[in-house]
């Protein structure tokens, strides 16, 4: 009875809150999807209806197809970008100060508020005369002011995203790259080894695990986020940055279809779920669990 | 750190060129490193001259000295012929979520932590894996089923009701960090404190908390943080203007930015960042040693 009732005791904010937010809507959402909710908020069971729907939603299509440009491209750019920076800012400049100076720069686009990060993107990118690119363009190269939002809406997704994820690969890779040993590269550059071959065939080598550690987790999050979308285009122009995550948001909270919306959900829950899975098997987690000394 | 081939040979005439040579790599890697890092500098900067200039230079360069955008904190503004409502009802409503958020973090995060990382239990693993389960889980998946059981409860459009869910999405993070610290200190102290008559709860509270002072400040900054900058879970279940908080309300302004004058907008989004920027510049080291799950904004 002791043994068990304090730490039950401290655990049960915490487990009330899990409860609540995660188990009780994750109940709902599979039975939602299952129903025809609609903003009346009744419970209507409609069998398999929905999951019909998706197979015959006439969107779908370009929205499995944007799913992928946006999360294969944000993917590649946060990947091979957080990489340059991280091996630029801790293998090739070894002042730990500059270093830091970048990395903190690098920083900035993901502690700052959603909302004011896309205010710049914005702002840089906005039509008409007023827009910063559209002025550096009209003094540069004489180019008439285009319309960049809605002309390069899902590259200009990939960059805002692709800007503010470079920062987490950049993290993982720099403590990867400070953590080989000096020896290493000081036996190669007594072989002479130039920089270049120590980078492909030293360094790169060992990010083996850091590089799939960073992929899946930004995969995992970047199915699933799509909070910056929704400020910088809403989906649009059109269906042009509709994904799959936020077409659910949207079915449910703008067209009211919480059971399609549900069902949508649903499948990325699954998705992620396997996702979570997969990195908890790769990623030995179960080292970061010690044991108690007490007791 | 340190270089093995450091010092150049004093070869009289082609020392500059062996130094060139050298360095090369170092010259190239900051070049790349700064044109990189450039548009980010540059957009900040620029936020900041034009909230305080007249006019730009050929609409790109901000000049002329003012202080008139920033007016907005001291009286009522029109905005394309609507006046706009005061800022401080929504930093108000700000400061409540985030302080509310974070004291919610603390409280919730210290006894979860401490219990995981030093009490025996039925039970534990299957705790602490669910722990790194739900960090790792994407929680705005649920959105749509919060938003039924928040109206369920009755919190739907009320700055509490947000509050609890971004709790709950934000704990398994905060239980993790906090886990590490507990983790550190050391059982001596625990022991010795045990032997002196204390209980489990006490310790808790009179020995350990102090020890992991730093885990606290870290958690609390980090909370704070994210509940000041909140948008999609405030925009999705807050409906009435008189509980905006300054991202939406900043929201509102940009809404109409093809009237608004630029200066405008970017003070308020100064006064909105200023806070998370402030606090950025203390923890920045220990925020980057952190692994924060990266485009996961909720």
């Amino acid at each position: 009875m002791k043994r068990w009732f304090l730490p039950y005791l401290m655990l049960s904010p915490f487990l009330i809150l899990v409860v609540m937010f995660y188990v009780i809507p994750a109940f709902i959402t599979v039975m939602l999807a299952f129903t025809d909710m609609n903003y009346a908020m009744e419970w209507r069971f409609a069998g398999l209806v929905n999951f019909e729907k998706i197979f015959t939603d006439p969107f779908l299509p370009v929205i499995v197809w944007n799913t992928c440009k946006y999360v294969g491209g944000t993917l590649f750019f946060n990947v091979v970008f957080g990489f340059v920076l991280a091996l630029l800012s801790t293998y090739y400049i070894q002042h730990e100060k500059s270093g830091i100076f970048f990395r903190a720069l690098w920083m900035l686009p993901r502690i700052s508020p959603p909302v004011v990060y896309v205010l710049l993107f914005l702002w840089f990118f906005a039509p008409g005369q007023y827009g910063l690119l559209n002025a550096l363009s009209a003094i540069f190269l004489g180019v008439e002011p285009q319309n960049w939002l809605s002309e390069y809406a899902m590259l200009i997704v990939i960059l805002a995203n692709g800007f503010v994820g470079a920062s987490f690969g950049m993290i993982i890779f720099s403590s990867a790259i400070r953590a080989i040993p000096q020896d290493i590269f000081r036996a190669a550059k007594v072989d002479g080894a130039t920089e270049f071959a120590i980078t492909k065939e030293i360094i790169l080598p060992l990010m083996k695990w850091p590089v799939m550690f960073v992929s899946v987790w930004q995969l995992l999050s970047l199915l699933t986020s799509f909070e910056y979308i929704l400020l910088l285009t809403g989906g649009g122009p059109f269906l042009d940055t509709e994904v799959w995550s936020l077409y659910s948001y949207h079915r449910a909270f703008v067209g009211f279809e919480f059971g399609y919306g549900a069902a949508l959900a649903l499948v990325m829950v699954f998705t992620a779920f396997f996702l979570t899975a997969l990195m908890l098997k790769l990623f030995d987690f179960n080292r970061m669990i010690k044991s108690s000394r007490i007791d | 750190m340190n270089m093995v081939v450091k010092k150049t040979p004093p070869v009289a005439r082609d020392s500059f060129l062996k130094t060139l040579q050298k360095k090369w790599h170092l010259l190239l890697a900051y070049l790349l490193l700064t044109i990189f890092s450039l548009p980010i500098g540059l957009m900040f900067l620029w936020l900041f001259l034009t909230s305080i200039s007249t006019h730009t230079i050929a609409g790109v360069i901000p000049a002329g000295f003012t202080l008139e955008h920033w007016s907005f904190l001291w009286g009522p503004v029109e905005v394309g012929g609507r006046v706009l409502p005061s800022i401080w009802q929504a930093t108000w409503n700000t400061i409540l979520f985030a302080g509310g958020l974070t004291i919610f973090e603390v409280i919730i995060s210290t006894m979860a932590g401490y219990t995981l990382s030093r009490m025996n239990f039925p039970g534990r693993k299957l705790m602490l894996r669910s722990v790194l389960i739900l960090h790792a889980f994407p929680g705005v998946l649920l959105l749509i089923a919060i938003f039924y059981v928040l109206n369920a409860l009755g919190l739907i459009d009320t700055l509490w009701g947000v509050m609890l869910v971004k709790v709950a999405l934000q704990i398994p993070l905060s239980i993790y960090i906090i886990k590490g610290f507990f983790d550190e200190v050391s059982w001596d102290i625990e022991w010795a404190a045990l032997v002196d008559g204390c209980n489990r709860l006490t310790v808790w509270y009179q020995v350990i908390l102090p020890q992991v002072k730093p885990g606290i400040a870290a958690i609390s900054i980090f909370s704070f943080i994210a509940g000041w900058s909140e948008f999609l879970l405030l925009f999705t279940f807050i409906f009435s203007e008189h509980n905006n908080t300054l991202a939406i309300y900043l929201l509102a302004i940009i809404g109409d930015f093809r009237v608004v004058n630029y200066g405008l907008l970017a003070a308020a989004a100064l006064f909105y960042i200023f806070p998370v920027l402030l606090f950025f510049l203390f923890t920045q080291k220990f925020l980057m040693k952190m692994n924060m799950g990266g485009g996961k904004q909720v």
